[in-house]
């Protein structure tokens, strides 16, 4: 066992879950999931807030009882009036620990402490000194970053716990436009929610039949899964303090055991990798970021 | 309002100002900007030639430093900060916040513009950067519709910027890894998009097909021209329909929005454009130029919008989000 060992967050889950499944998911997570902290929040698009906003105080509870941090996360691209009253809110209230993923909500917080999420641009240890001055403490990093920027982020910037996108599908893109809704006939305004049809995204294939994308709404992900079960301990040895598993349909309790096992090197990295592809059958794995070749390539010391 | 307009060479900095451009926009020829192409940008002579011109006919110099740091090789930015506050110019375009930090503290004198790759949508987010950096102005990103652009620039503590013609980036801009996730080389970073050194195209059949590193992103029957495979607007299938799923290979046009902009408060406008070629860089300024003189009368439209859009990509043109029905 590492003398300190690394953390596991649950990062928000990014697509449109119903209620029940929303609500069982995180269930299961507090009752049998060995994760530190669980992000809880509607980071991808405003319309869906009110599908969770229900059952949202029994999943705190259930997890804080679970003995798991819980954050609450703010959206990723804010326009509207509404929706920067609702990062305000988030940032005002003392009840829960925050994670902003753009840089009103950062504002509001006026310096008291907070995470970063994945989708603020920090790709230098200068920007994250910065936001730790404005009161960041935990950064999720970019996950276009290779191992070289992580590296020299951490030396650059110490007494932040900087946190790394380990697993799920990569947000790539976000856009005012809905794709998910467009393809499906209707517009972002009038889109009657039908990204709650495909709870895992809906793929985007190429014109020859490669996959390609997957659409979240009005978020582009990868097709692939990243999985950075076999760079857990590189970025272990460069001081990475907490991987972040992204909610995918598939076995997320399993997820966090092989990640938490590779991690204490209890599993081998490549079993783990096997493992993996058990606890989410049709996935294609990726970690080409980190190893700075195209983000969708897989790239393991096995080859 | 102000015209902003693009230069990717030192000839076509001089047709901007020529065609009557109140401020042009360059940078230098490495990944400190976004538009980092082979045979464009400018060496610090170069800069240097363009100031002096463009300041003898009371026209700024903007200089787009607007990639993210890379870790580790942080000079490479800072120096372009030192480099263009020395060589005179008027005001730089930054993303990065620790790009921001530096220009702020060692230059507090030079303006400091926010660029379109900050992704700030939001007046909190940009009155923030105002109090912490005193930016001067924001450019917009492409994620607005004309009222929350009103809406904005009449909320915020600087100028605002949009831009009204020329390449469309769907995806808002500095929040956007689809090229890396291709390539390997993505905007933020490498200061390119869909790169060219990774572009190649083969005909299958009757067919030509364009491709982005290892993925298909566009077949074209032998009746269409086949275009730049563009990442974001490439031809895909999706929910078992195939076909322009983001966006079509058009480009922005808002210039029939020119009243409701100057309307809603917005101090510039933007021309994208830095890597075409002089004709288009004459021909955009010169009738957008002519469209801006005639405002503060009855609404009126460019006149001569076929010529502009022949000089569009795909010859196709959209209001993007500036209209609420795109989204």
């Amino acid at each position: 066992m590492p003398a300190t060992p690394m953390k596991l967050t649950l990062g928000p889950l990014l697509y449109l879950w119903d209620t029940p499944a929303w609500r069982d998911f995180y269930f299961r997570i507090a009752d049998e999931a060995d994760v530190d902290c669980v992000v809880l929040g509607e980071v991808v698009c405003s319309k869906r807030q009110h599908f969770h906003q229900p059952v949202l105080g029994e999943v705190i509870e259930r997890l804080a009882s679970a003995g798991k941090q819980v954050r609450l996360a703010s959206l990723a691209l804010v326009t509207l009036d509404r929706e920067l009253k609702s990062s305000r809110h988030l940032a005002e209230q003392d009840d829960f620990a925050v994670e902003v993923n753009e840089l009103a909500a950062h504002g509001a917080m006026r310096g008291r402490p907070h995470a970063i999420g994945p989708l603020v641009n920090v790709y230098n240890g200068a920007t994250a000194r910065f936001l730790a001055s404005s009161g960041a403490t935990s950064i999720c990093l970019p996950p276009e970053l290779p191992a070289a920027s992580i590296k020299a982020i951490l030396r650059d910037a110490p007494g932040i716990a900087f946190e790394v996108f380990a697993f799920g599908r990569v947000p790539l893109a976000i856009s005012a436009r809905c794709a998910h809704a467009r393809i499906k006939g209707f517009t972002k305004d009038n889109c009657h929610f039908v990204c709650g049809e495909d709870p895992d995204g809906l793929p985007v294939d190429t014109l020859d039949g490669q996959s390609f994308l997957t659409l979240n709404g009005v978020q582009t992900m990868s097709s692939t899964c990243q999985s950075m079960i076999t760079d857990v301990l590189a970025l272990r040895a460069m001081g990475v303090a907490a991987l972040r598993l992204s909610p995918q349909v598939c076995d997320m309790v399993a997820v966090a055991r092989l990640f938490r096992a590779v991690a204490d090197e209890e599993l081998d990295p490549l079993e783990g990798l096997d493992h993996l592809r058990s606890a989410y059958p049709n996935a294609q794995f990726s970690n080409g970021f980190i190893h700075d070749v195209p983000g969708h390539r897989l790239v393991t010391a096995a080859g | 309002m102000e015209l902003i307009c693009p230069a990717g060479t030192p000839a076509s900095f001089r047709d901007a100002i020529d065609a009557g451009a109140d401020a042009v926009y360059c940078g230098f020829r490495d990944e400190t900007n976004a538009r980092n192409f082979p045979g464009l940008n400018f060496s610090r002579d170069e800069l240097a030639e363009a100031v002096s011109y463009a300041g003898g006919r009371g026209v700024k110099t903007l200089v787009a430093i607007n990639t993210f740091m890379r870790a580790g090789n942080e000079q490479l930015w800072t120096r372009a900060i030192d480099d263009a506050a020395e060589l005179g110019a008027d005001a730089v375009i930054l993303a990065d916040l620790g790009l921001l930090a530096y220009a702020a503290e060692r230059y507090p004198q030079l303006r400091r513009h926010l660029s379109v790759q900050a992704g700030a949508a939001n007046a909190d987010h940009i009155d923030f950067l105002v109090e912490t950096f005193g930016i001067r102005r924001a450019v917009l990103p492409r994620v607005l519709t004309v009222a929350e652009v009103a809406t904005i620039s009449k909320r915020v503590k600087c100028e605002t910027e949009v831009f009204v013609f020329g390449g469309l980036c769907v995806m808002e801009e500095g929040r956007c890894s689809l090229s890396s996730y291709a390539t390997g080389k993505s905007p933020n970073m490498h200061g390119v998009c869909s790169p060219a050194s990774h572009v190649r195209y083969r005909r299958d059949g009757t067919e030509m097909v364009s491709g982005l590193g290892e993925f298909t992103i566009n077949r074209f029957p032998e009746s269409e021209p086949a275009g730049y495979p563009t990442l974001c607007k490439g031809r895909f299938v999706a929910g078992g329909q195939s076909g322009y799923i983001f966006e079509d290979p058009a480009s922005l046009d808002v210039l029939s929005q020119l009243h409701a902009l100057e309307a809603a408060g917005v101090t510039a406008l933007k021309i994208e454009g830095r890597q075409r070629g002089r004709a288009y860089i004459s021909q955009v300024v010169t009738e957008i130029r002519k469209a801006l003189g005639t405002l503060g009368g009855a609404p009126r439209t460019v006149t001569d919008g076929n010529a502009l859009r022949k000089l569009s990509e795909g010859q196709r043109t959209t209001e993007g989000s500036y209209d609420k029905r795109w989204r």
